[in-house]
């Protein structure tokens, strides 16, 4: 029976486990296995490459001296924080504006911010690309910090008004009878009731824009102000050559930090994304 | 001093009428309840005393201060909400000193205060717990500290005792009784139990679609009723409404329903008049019946059993005469058998009469 009982929750749960976890995690396998191979065994095709037979550091060196990866890593976290900040101070304000104080537009303000989000960034980024000319922010950090929150305050928005809106009324009644105001309502009580909410708005901010190609791509072209996904891209493939060892090395120490805030706050995460302000 | 005047008030939600025309004097140091079915308004009336919500018309006093305008924060009110709506992230302590902070008392004295609040209610040993840790009833003391260590003018209670389970309700609803005699503090109470209305409060405003029905003490709302809804919402089990016509004219009035007649004793009769022939609401409440042995014509109800109902202290019994079906309270301990003939003397100074179109008592109450 107790056999039986192990053999099955292995069969139904384990096993597509494994599965899964090895699907998920192969190329960041493919990735650190390339980043410790010479180019020659990289292109050796006699070898097996599942393994490494003579590791090197030689292509991290690379990655390091021959690019300004540090720099970009600067750039990245530079306009990635920034945004995020940027977009949770809109995002927090507009949610609670829009869920609580009842003015007569809220609705239709709650569907504008969504139908934002659905417009393409593909589209979205040619009269994006107009304004930051005429803005004379071409080139510069300042172009990516302005228009990520084209794409972060609607998701954060709406994530937050579900969060706001599970916060019972009453709590806040309460606190106005008591004396506070609309200010001292949002810091004493509502902000440490969404801390879940607000950091996985956060987190999800952090990493689309620590991720984000297109709009690094079309506004930036000096180097020296390149993030992450662009200066590897544009720097790392010279040609039709790919410089496959250093990109991976560039992959895996840009994946780093956002591996480290996610583990970091995975539990809230959970949290934040099922909602809900438990009992 | 803090007496509660409500003047006219109305309250209009997108052409929806919540609340109309409601006049109400309180007392300082009443302790007055709304009661009525849920949505008759009695929550948006206190919730426009706090003022959380806006007056569409009419004027509403705090003492001498007309408040219509006034915000939450300045009324001197403090109230406790059906959900208890405790910070959950703040400890019992912080809970009860937010306001006192809010309204920036020195720490010495909120402490005090808090201490003292939790004294009276018997928390002392829960303040640094979080309201997660809490069980309903503790919940409850807590949310009834935060309100008193405000020492407010007016407290407004919106069902504070509805989530607790029945044994802890009762036992709650005493508590506040008699906080609020040791407190001595005028308190607007909202609740949809007339049980709770009837034991707590020194008057009562019955309402009923936004409407006043009858305000006055538990009592006199149960004895003399102004019309059918507060005839059959005040009581439990509820009062015995049905339609009768009334025959004859002097002193030789009576009732004719279902399948008896009751002839009514000649000091009603004089009530009466206008209704000869005519069809009327007769109230009778189930423990205003007395049995006998047989049926006497134009005396008694001859009925059928149908349910018996032994609650214990009192036996229930449903019966049906004709078409009209009859509640009776027939003693503690009284064998009597389903399907069985029983004969009911109604007692004629405790029954009500009403108007069958305008629902008004014909008794002159």
């Amino acid at each position: 029976m107790v056999i039986e009982r192990i053999g099955s929750k292995v069969i139904k749960f384990y096993v597509p486990l494994a599965a899964y976890l090895a699907f998920l995690l192969f190329p960041f396998y493919w990735m650190v296995n390339t980043v410790f191979k010479s180019d020659m065994e990289l292109y050796n095709l006699d070898l097996n490459p599942l393994y490494i037979h003579s590791p090197t550091l030689g292509n991290i060196v690379t990655l390091f001296t021959e690019t300004i990866f540090l720099r970009w890593m600067a750039n990245t976290f530079f306009v990635a924080l920034s945004a995020t900040i940027i977009s949770l101070v809109v995002s927090l304000l507009a949610a609670y504006a829009i869920q609580r104080l009842q003015f007569k537009t809220s609705g239709p303000t709650g569907v504008a911010i969504f139908l934002g989000y659905l417009v393409p960034q593909t589209i979205l980024f040619i009269p994006l690309a107009h304004t930051i000319f005429k803005l004379k922010l071409w080139d510069s950090l300042w172009a990516l910090i302005l228009t990520y929150p084209t794409f972060l305050i609607p998701f954060c928005t709406w994530l937050l008004m579900g969060y706001f809106k599970s916060i019972p009324k009453e709590m806040e009644e309460c606190a106005m009878i008591d004396g506070a105001s609309r200010i001292k309502i949002f810091r004493r009580i509502i902000l440490p009731l969404c801390l879940p909410g607000v950091l996985s708005a956060g987190i999800f901010c952090f990493t689309l824009s620590w991720n984000e190609y297109l709009y690094a791509l079309a506004f930036i072209s000096s180097s020296a102000k390149k993030t992450v996904p662009i200066g590897l891209v544009t720097e790392l493939v010279r040609g039709d050559v790919y410089h496959w060892g250093a990109l991976m090395a560039g992959a895996l120490c840009a994946s780093v930090p956002i591996a480290l805030v996610y583990s970091f706050f995975v539990d809230h995460y959970v949290a934040g994304m099922t909602g809900a302000l438990k009992e | 001093m803090a007496e509660v005047r409500l003047e006219k008030v109305c309250k209009l939600f997108d052409e929806v009428v919540a609340v109309d025309n409601f006049n109400l004097s309180i007392q300082d140091k009443e302790f007055v309840v709304l009661v009525g079915p849920s949505g008759c308004g009695k929550t948006t009336t206190l919730r426009m005393i706090a003022g959380l919500e806006s007056i569409t018309s009419g004027d509403i006093y705090i003492g001498d201060r007309l408040i219509n305008k006034l915000p939450a924060k300045d009324r001197n009110i403090a109230m406790v909400f059906q959900n208890y709506a405790l910070y959950p992230h703040m400890t019992v302590y912080d809970n009860m000193a937010f306001s006192l902070e809010m309204h920036k008392r020195s720490k010495d004295e909120i402490k005090e205060r808090v201490q003292e609040a939790a004294e009276i209610l018997g928390i002392q040993g829960l303040l640094l717990r979080r309201p997660k840790q809490l069980s309903g009833g503790q919940r409850q003391r807590v949310a009834l500290g935060r309100a008193i260590v405000r020492k407010p003018g007016v407290f407004l209670f919106d069902e504070p005792l509805s989530n607790l389970d029945a044994k802890l309700r009762v036992q709650t609803r005493l508590e506040l009784k008699k906080l609020h005699e040791r407190l001595a503090t005028t308190a607007v109470y909202v609740t949809h139990d007339q049980i709770e209305a009837m034991t707590m409060g020194d008057r009562i405003v019955v309402m009923h679609d936004g409407f006043i029905k009858q305000v006055g003490s538990p009592l006199e709302l149960y004895d003399r009723p102004a019309n059918q809804f507060v005839a059959g919402f005040i009581g439990s089990p509820a009062m015995n409404l049905f339609e009768a016509e009334l025959n004859g004219t002097g002193d030789g009035v009576s009732l004719q329903a279902g399948d008896f007649t009751l002839e009514l004793p000649p000091d009603k009769a004089m009530h009466f008049q206008d209704y000869t022939e005519q069809k009327v609401i007769v109230g009778i409440r189930p423990e205003d019946f007395k049995r006998a042995a047989e049926h006497s014509p134009g005396q008694t109800i001859p009925a059928t059993v149908e349910v018996v109902e032994p609650i214990g202290n009192e036996t229930y019994v449903n019966v049906t005469s004709g078409n009209v079906t009859l509640t009776a309270a027939v003693g503690r301990r009284t064998k009597i058998e389903p399907h069985s003939t029983l004969n009911l003397i109604p007692i004629f100074e405790n029954m009500h009469l009403f108007d069958i179109r305008s629902q008004i008592s014909i008794l002159g109450h």
